[in-house]
């Protein structure tokens, strides 16, 4: 009878974090036997063409990858929750350094993108469902829907030949230093931004202006229409809000995409990320590098849905006092 | 003569190619040298200053600063080419000239081997290099315990000895005559006893400040350098670009002064751009279809020959390196080689002695050979395996290309299927290219050819003295392969790099890309 004390919000947030939990152990497992599965090992593929039996056996001894699998798992998993990733075995830095710093412009990249994306995003699908079927909507629902249909790079070289190229505004690698100011990051990351928001916001534009519409069907619309309520009012203040839950989602989807999502993005503008990181690790049998990044991957998708799903819970009244 | 000289004027040739081809006409006597040094060397003196930035490709997340993982591009030119130095390097003409060490000399087996040191030579930790930093820095890479990719090269070494702070004896299991050249490998850097070689403190012209691998590199000027014409930069920073088209973007728009390989369709539109230099060295790198000699039915030389004469060298070099290279001679000695056999001669395309020799091996009428390549082997592979297939059909002969995955290539494919296609870097010695890939029990004899006459040669020329017989040994090794070994060497591949017409530099070393790895030790800025 004691959890009757918690507030209906604490306890599905409370379940939503444990099966959070779960779901990040059960990737861990999946992580795990998916890099068993790839053939050859990191001995093989650092020393590639240089490789002779004799360097590939001491090479294996000294990283343990002569071990059972279920110990090394056992190994890494009681580390990882310490948040002890390990070493990475290519070059014996610990892997939380390598991987903290491109988290870090994962997260920088991400954000910036996020911050022009999703007002952008949000302002243009309620435009397009406020002058619904006029010029301007099927404008913008055209332009929008071409750019997402470009495979990514294919715009990151148009923008670099147009901007970088032709008009020499800004640089064509993204290449960022720790010790540059906000500012210098800023102008760095400017083109690969363009870029990523360009990709991202037709989905969350047409999933805006998808809600909209939906909800302007309903009758208590039509009562507020009967009113002689303005449209602008109408869609900005009574339809807007009960069509934030399928938006948040929607972001939040996004905004997963834009921290794990971008090597291409980041191969073409030279952006040191974690994509990259990963794809190299991978390519190179760094597993603990490969096994933390795809846990922290698996983490910003968790988080970001569980976050998603708090905030449609807040803004919805029925499920923020359910009877 | 004539003709030769308005080459050399138009840049069709370089100095190197002027005197072999002079040599090959018997002239090289009325050479003028003082004129050819006036053209040659027409750039202004060197100059100190300004930060180098390289666009380079072959970095990775997973590089280290010990040269014992050495492994791509990006290291080899910062560890090589800017913190650190060997005991001898390779100079611009191919000739091992001393760098770390004074002087060197040999015992007439050519088994004992004493390097006397540079006095003076300053660690970026302030400490003076001497015989014991020697030792420990070649150890690092022997033993049962070493990781180093060049555990194979030191292996011939059994013991090496200080007498006195500089001096360094080696003892070799059997004589080498080009130890110095071993000395010069990438992997032997020399750093301080005791000393994690993660520090990056070498004795270099630039000490290490900032290195996030794969992704940037830099590095400043080493005060204390110990040569002084050298070292030209303050400040040196290399920026792992692996997407060829984000270099190119980068050079041109002044991000970066220079780029390593660039892509070949875009060479010509380089060229043309204003305030850029494309820089090409034809060095050692060569690709092969290597055939199984100990496989049916590359057992049989006829085969082998037959499949020989079934490519078109010259269509290959036009069509898959776009000009950018040479025609093999199905041998792995490159003409920028000291003993290349230039009195051999060329195979050509000659579809009518393919078939007899497959007539002669009894498959005339149902020969079909499957050529397993990927694009991971070469850039161009699996475009060469068709072009080869259009071409050996002219001959009757059927090849089946069979694409393999990219992913573990040089585990399942290479040194397993009977025929596959190969990427060489090529080696600075014939005894290294020869002992690594064509040696009866070679680590990488991709082959697996087994020519007694070969492999004799092979060790009396190692630790053979004297130049003109060792040049006749080689020329000798150089046939029997070209007749019977089982590669096939179609072309050899340049190195193309760009940089903007500000960096100024000599003639360029062939042994490896960017100045034999050295461009942040051997180039500046013009003024």
């Amino acid at each position: 009878m004691q959890q009757w004390h918690f507030h209906p919000v604490v306890r599905l947030l409370a379940q939503r974090i444990g099966l959070g939990l779960l779901t990040l152990w059960v990737i861990s497992l999946l992580i795990f036997v998916g890099i068993q599965l790839l053939p050859g090992d990191l001995a093989d593929a650092v020393l590639g063409q240089s490789a002779t039996p004799e360097t590939v056996a001491a090479f294996r001894h000294e990283l343990k990858l002569d071990l059972p699998p279920h110990i090394r798992y056992l190994h890494w998993l009681s580390g990882a929750v310490e948040g002890d990733f390990g070493r990475s075995l290519a070059n014996q830095r610990p892997v939380a350094e390598l991987i903290g710093w491109r988290f870090g412009n994962s997260l920088f990249l991400a954000g910036v993108t996020a911050l022009i994306a999703v007002p952008l995003a949000v302002v243009l699908g309620l435009m397009a469902a406020l002058y619904r079927n006029t010029l301007f909507d099927k404008l913008i629902s055209t332009s929008t829907l071409s750019v997402i249909s470009f495979p990514e790079f294919f715009v990151a070289y148009i923008l670099i030949a147009l901007f970088s190229v032709q008009l020499p505004f800004f640089p064509s690698i993204a290449s960022i230093t720790p010790d540059m100011g906000l500012g210098q990051k800023l102008y760095a990351v400017f083109l690969p931004c363009l870029t990523l928001a360009l990709v991202v916001t037709a989905h969350m534009m047409r999933q805006t202006r998808a809600a909209i519409i939906n909800i302007l069907a309903s009758a208590y619309i039509e009562m507020a229409n009967l009113k002689g309520l303005k449209r602008m009012r109408i869609v900005v203040l009574h339809a807007f809000p009960n069509a934030l839950s399928p938006v948040i989602n929607v972001i939040a989807l996004n905004l997963a995409y834009l921290v794990v999502g971008v090597v291409i993005v980041e191969v073409v503008f030279v952006y040191p990320g974690l994509g990259q990181l990963l794809v190299d690790s991978v390519a190179k049998r760094d597993i603990p590098v490969v096994q933390a990044s795809g846990l922290i991957f698996a983490t910003t998708y968790v988080l970001l849905n569980l976050l998603a799903d708090i905030l449609s819970i807040l803004c919805n009244p029925r499920l923020r006092s359910p009877r | 003569m004539k003709r030769l000289q308005h080459l050399l004027k138009e840049g069709k040739m370089d100095r190197r190619q002027l005197l072999q081809a002079a040599a090959a006409l018997g002239i090289t006597a009325s050479l003028d040298t003082t004129w050819l040094s006036g053209i040659a060397r027409a750039g202004e003196a060197p100059k100190r200053g300004g930060r180098l930035r390289i666009g380079i490709s072959g970095g990775s997340t997973t590089d280290a600063l010990d040269p014992a993982n050495t492994t791509d591009m990006m290291m080899q030119v910062f560890i090589y080419g800017a913190l650190g130095n060997n005991l001898v390097e390779i100079d611009a003409t191919g000739k091992p000239v001393p760098e770390l060490a004074e002087s060197w000399e040999s015992s007439p087996d050519a088994k004992t081997w004493t390097f006397t040191l540079k006095k003076g030579v300053e660690f970026h930790n302030g400490k003076t290099m001497d015989s014991d930093d020697v030792i420990y820095s070649i150890n690092h890479h022997r033993g049962a315990n070493s990781k180093s990719g060049a555990k194979t090269i030191v292996k011939a070494i059994t013991d090496i000895k200080k007498d006195g702070k500089n001096k360094v004896i080696f003892e070799l299991e059997n004589g080498n005559a080009d130890l110095p050249f071993i000395m010069t490998d990438y992997h032997l850097v020399i750093g301080p006893k005791d000393v994690d070689f993660n520090t990056g403190i070498f004795t270099g012209g630039y000490k290490v400040e900032n290195f996030e691998p794969g992704v940037r590199a830099y590095a400043r000027r080493h005060p204390n350098y110990f040569k002084s014409d050298r070292a030209w930069f303050d400040e040196i920073e290399l920026l792992g670009i692996s997407d060829v088209n984000a270099r190119t973007n980068a050079l041109k728009t002044g991000q970066i002064d220079v780029m390593n390989r660039c892509e070949l369709k875009a060479v010509h539109l380089l060229k043309r751009s204003k305030g850029l230099q494309v820089m090409q060295q034809n060095g050692y790198k060569h690709f092969t279809f290597a055939m199984r000699c100990d496989t049916a039915p590359f057992g049989n030389n006829d085969v082998r020959l037959a499949l020989k004469y079934a490519i078109d060298r010259e269509q290959m070099v036009k069509t898959i390196l776009r000009g950018y290279g040479v025609v093999g001679n199905d041998h792995p000695i490159a003409p920028s080689n000291r003993y290349f056999a230039s009195e051999l001669p060329q195979r050509t395309y000659d579809p009518d002695k393919a078939k007899f020799h497959l007539k002669k091996a009894g498959m005339a009428n149902s020969a079909t050979f499957t050529l397993h390549t990927a694009e991971a082997a070469f850039v161009g592979a699996v475009d060469a395996g068709v072009l080869y297939r259009e071409q050996a059909a002219k001959a009757g002969i059927t090849i089946d290309v069979s694409r393999e995955p990219n992913d573990g290539y040089w585990n399942n494919v290479w040194m397993k299927k009977p025929w596959c296609a190969v990427f060489w870097a090529g080696r600075p010695t014939e005894d290294l290219m020869f002992s690594t890939a064509y040696a009866k029990g070679g680590a990488w004899n991709d082959t697996f050819w087994d020519n007694a006459r070969f492999n004799e040669l092979l060790v009396q020329a190692r630790s053979e003295l004297d130049e003109t017989k060792r040049r006749s040994m080689y020329v000798e090794m150089q046939r029997l392969v070209h007749d019977d070994g089982g590669a096939v060497v179609p072309m050899f591949s340049s190195d193309l790099s760009a940089a903007s017409e500000k960096v100024g530099h000599g003639d360029l070393a062939v042994n490896a890309e960017l100045d034999g790895f050295k461009a942040p030790e051997r180039w500046w800025f013009k003024g």
